[in-house]
């Protein structure tokens, strides 16, 4: 009887537990890919190589400082958002080029939609990682797929400063890169950029022909009085780029919310605004040189 | 009981086919057909009635069968083969026929499933990359079809609405490749030089042939309500779409497209509709991933499909078509189907 009792026991104590076998996973179809083109139209190959053509723009001509790159998480989505400036925006590729050469994690930028209707420069754009700025692309980009999204809230606003208004921040919208961030459940990291606004400075703004044209704005840059006015347009002045990532920006609301209240969204905006604005002086303070820092 | 199933445009290219793996499924019980013309593929126990162009004989069919579940695959999405005019009324009323017969008191049927293109979604450059199924349309349609289906559809959702006894499913089906279909597309795809908007690489996606009629076998089944996107995993860059069939690109000019492929249409190379210059010009992407929830599996990819097709029109160029051409005769088709001296088990 008791040796019974033990060998009982014994086989109980042993005895593995049959977890049920999880239903296995469909086989992934077969996909034969020629191109590494996502979803998206970016294309990490020609990334790769724009890259290594703007390395020697990048670390010799304006001579990028990061400070603060840690804060940008090494996984999960994020909402970058920074000043605006330069009359063809210079800080755009900077802060991709900076963030993916340091961090290895792709960056998209959303823009105007207005770029997906421009031939040839509208496709460079986007393999580059560009998208256009609709709400469903951001949601996509940041919830469902944890990217890193670079947006300007000041928009065209921003790039179509006169020298005279540099570094003082525009409006942010509506704030509706909040209620996208709040929607996504991702948290805002603003980056305050310097060195942008002096690389390709506009004196003047051409009235009457930049509504005829359907162009946001036509300038006079300095580039362009210094250079003529086709080599104006693409060589910027080597000023010196120094940024600083500021602290993410949580939001204590529910992702996935059909609307967010819009007093909370703009008082969120615009704290984030003054916040950019905040270190724009402070940076400005420490700056002893446009074009040495 | 098993379904009683009928199904519009019988000799469409749609039409025929899913009636033919309709047959297969021992759970339907009668399927009939109606069209105007003919079918084209051999079928077996699917009754065949000539109609008019509006199909005002419908509601009469489907009080004399009793049928309970419609297909509309009349439904036309290639604008290429019809006038702008007659393509309006062929899908505005005779979709409005169908639902008057669906509707009518007494009426025995209780789902309808429609086929719809993304056609409805359009290629504007506002548009998002991803159309889910609710999100809405940017900016209003411009091409003719486009302004059909909408209608149609918006049809379909009052019908919803008034008959809540009536499942109703629509599907929006993307661009389709495959081994038999002949669409613009296709025959773009098939030039010794592919057309190509200059400066513009837009991600396009397909839905292959074979998904296509299954996914329709699949919603009879389930008797899915509501609407469905129906397309292929990813989205390629069309100047990936010719590499895969081994095509260069010839490109229109990006400003007066329209002007440019106008003589291409007169010499009767290959027909570029302006939605189909809309889709080379900026893409379309639609999300599938909400009748893939209901359980239904893809076979192919997007670049899946074009492989396939490739593969298919590379064969066909070597060996030519190897299937005989179908025949439809009435005659021996209701002696199959009716006369006493065959043998029923």
């Amino acid at each position: 009887m008791a040796s019974g009792n033990r060998t009982t026991e014994a086989a109980q104590a042993g005895t593995l537990v049959h977890l049920p076998r999880p239903a296995p996973e469909p086989e992934p179809l077969p996909d034969p890919r020629r191109s590494d083109v996502d979803e998206w139209g970016r294309s990490e190959k020609m990334r790769q190589l724009a890259r290594q053509l703007y390395a020697p723009l990048y670390d010799n001509w304006f001579r990028v400082e990061w400070e603060g790159l840690e804060k940008i998480p090494k996984e999960g989505g994020a909402l970058l958002v920074a000043n605006h400036a330069a009359a063809i925006p210079s800080d755009a590729p900077v802060i991709m080029h900076g963030i993916e050469e340091e961090l290895g994690r792709p960056v998209y930028g959303l823009a105007d939609h207005l770029f997906k209707g421009m031939p040839v420069i509208g496709t460079m754009w986007a393999r580059a990682g560009g998208v256009a700025a609709h709400p469903e692309n951001a949601y996509r980009l940041l919830r469902e797929q944890q990217n890193l999204v670079l947006v300007f809230p000041e928009g065209g606003k921003g790039p179509g400063k006169t020298y005279g208004q540099r570094y003082q921040l525009r409006r942010f919208g509506r704030g509706g890169f909040v209620e996208i961030a709040m929607r996504a459940g991702v948290p805002v990291i603003p980056i305050a950029v310097v060195g942008a606004e002096e690389s390709m400075p506009i004196v003047f703004k051409v009235p009457y022909v930049d509504k005829m044209l359907g162009l946001p704005y036509v300038p006079i840059t300095a580039n362009m009085l210094l250079f003529g006015p086709l080599l104006g347009l693409v060589a910027y002045l080597p000023a010196k780029f120094k940024l600083r990532v500021l602290d993410p920006v949580h939001f204590d609301v529910p992702p996935d919310q059909e609307r967010y209240s819009k007093s909370k969204v703009m008082d969120e905006a615009e704290a984030i605004r003054v916040d950019l604005q905040e270190a724009l002086y402070e940076m400005l303070r420490a700056r002893r040189s446009i074009w040495f820092g | 009981m098993g379904k009683r199933v009928l199904v519009t445009g019988l000799s469409t290219f749609w039409g025929g086919r899913v009636a033919q793996a309709l047959e297969r499924d021992d759970s339907i019980e009668m399927i009939v057909g109606l069209d105007t013309h003919e079918p084209k593929v051999q079928l077996e126990r699917t009754e065949f009635v000539r109609a008019d162009q509006n199909y005002s004989i419908l509601a009469r069919i489907v009080k004399a069968t009793q049928v309970d579940t419609i297909l509309h695959t009349f439904l036309v999405v290639d604008s290429s083969r019809m006038s702008g005019s007659r393509m309006h009324e062929t899908n505005v009323i005779g979709t409005m026929n169908l639902l008057a017969a669906a509707g009518a008191a007494e009426s025995s049927v209780r789902h309808i499933v429609v086929k719809s293109s993304t056609l409805v979604y359009g290629s504007a450059m506002q548009n998002p990359v991803w159309f889910r199924e609710e999100t809405p349309r940017p900016s209003p349609p411009r091409t003719r079809v486009e302004r059909s289906l909408i209608e149609v559809e918006g049809y379909l959702s009052d019908f919803a609405e008034d008959n809540p006894h009536v499942v109703v499913s629509l599907l929006r089906f993307s661009n389709v490749l495959g081994t038999d279909i002949v669409t613009p597309i296709s025959r773009a795809l098939q030039l010794p030089v592919v057309p190509c908007i200059l400066g513009f690489d837009p991600l396009v996606q397909f839905t292959e042939e074979d998904d296509v009629i299954r996914s329709l076998e699949f919603v009879v089944q389930h008797e899915l309500p509501g609407v469905y996107n129906v397309a292929g995993d990813g989205r390629i860059p069309w100047s990936e779409t010719a590499a895969i069939c081994g095509r260069r690109l010839f490109p229109l000019p990006p400003y007066g497209t329209a002007a440019a492929a106008a003589p291409l249409e007169l010499l009767g190379v290959v027909d570029l509709p302006p939605e189909l210059l809309s889709l080379l010009r900026y893409g379309r992407g639609v999300d599938n991933r909400r009748l893939k929830r209901a359980g239904f599996q893809y076979r192919y990819t997007t670049a899946g499909a074009v492989q396939n097709f490739a593969e298919a029109s590379r064969l066909r160029s070597t060996v030519g078509d190897s299937r005989p051409a179908y025949k439809y005769e009435s005659d021996v088709e209701n002696f199959f189907r009716h006369s006493p001296a065959v043998v029923r088990d």
